[in-house]
């Protein structure tokens, strides 16, 4: 299985996930530069944290029109594997791949702790090795987190279990303490935490590697049937 | 050559913690007689004369691009002929 981690301008958590695949669950991956047009060569596409071009605008407002995005969409279409984390979560909002929008921390401050949350849904491809309610510990960065939809996209998200990751209490304001959600087709995952970030015990938690092994497990059985 | 203003502004379900923290500054000063504050961004774009469909370039340009319609809403003038 091949991993391409897109790197825009300002993007600051593309190594991070390069060895969080490399080296955490030893598959193929590629750094790609953002102005790239083909995507051909990979099965997942992560889209890393940062401050793409310097969050001006709105948080990945810029990022939304370089050029990797229109292939991005059409990988997304064809049902292959895409995470956005933080920064990238931003962009999946801006791009129309997830509903709704990150807007800033309701106690106005940049966060940058460890907090828990829990998984909500484990029968995705991105879930399935954790168990349902497993509470995780897991790295914050962002002063625009707070996670914000429409009253009718929250019953939407809620009624297709699109909501995989909640808050184990309100850290920024998240309407229902939403940390991560999913497309409907279940093949597009946005998340604030960071699970690239927590892959050793050594570095205070390994809650994230699962994650990603998950992503792998779900490939190789779909490659196997 | 034609000005357009644009104004973005966060929807009024939506709650600003800028313009909260700019109001507390407000009051800090004394002046308690402001009840709220809302941010939001402005932008002129400066257009050529011959556009034949100006509005409808503008919405396009606000919604895919300067507002996010999620969370955010604009107005806009056009003032024709400025220098």
């Amino acid at each position: 299985m091949k991993f391409a981690v897109i790197v825009f301008p300002g993007s600051n958590c593309d190594k991070d996930l390069y060895f969080a695949i490399k080296d955490g669950i030893h598959a193929d991956v590629e750094m790609i530069d953002y102005r790239s047009k083909s995507l051909d060569a990979f099965d997942a596409v992560l889209i890393p944290g940062g401050f793409s071009y310097g969050d001006y605008l709105r948080s990945g407002a810029i990022a939304a029109h370089a050029p990797i995005i229109e292939t991005i969409k059409r990988m997304s279409a064809l049902g292959k594997p895409i995470m956005g984390i933080c920064n990238g979560f931003q962009i999946l909002t801006e791009i129309g791949l997830l509903p709704g929008a990150l807007i800033r921390n309701r106690q106005n401050r940049f966060i940058c702790e460890t907090v828990d949350l829990k998984v909500k849904n484990n029968q995705t491809i991105f879930t399935n090795e954790y168990e349902f309610d497993q509470t995780l510990s897991l790295p914050v960065a962002h002063g625009e987190g707070n996670y914000y939809c429409d009253i009718s996209t929250l019953k939407q998200i809620n009624d297709n279990n699109q909501i995989i990751f909640r808050y184990a209490s309100d850290i920024n304001g998240s309407i229902d303490n939403i940390a991560g959600i999913i497309n409907k087709a279940g093949n597009v995952l946005g998340m604030m935490p960071h699970p690239e970030r927590a892959l050793e015990e050594m570095l205070g938690s390994d809650d994230g590697l699962k994650l990603f092994q998950s992503i792998l497990k779900s490939h190789m059985n779909r490659v196997n049937l | 050559m034609g000005l357009v203003k644009v104004y973005v502004t966060y929807k009024e379900s939506i709650l600003d913690p800028q313009g909260e923290a700019i109001k507390s500054a407000i009051h800090g000063m004394g002046h308690t007689s402001i009840n709220d504050v809302r941010m939001g961004k402005y932008f002129e774009l400066n257009v050529d004369n011959n556009v034949s469909d100006i509005d409808s370039e503008i919405n396009l340009i606000c919604d895919d691009l300067l507002a996010n319609p999620n969370m955010e809403t604009y107005r806009y003038e056009i003032l024709e002929d400025a220098e």
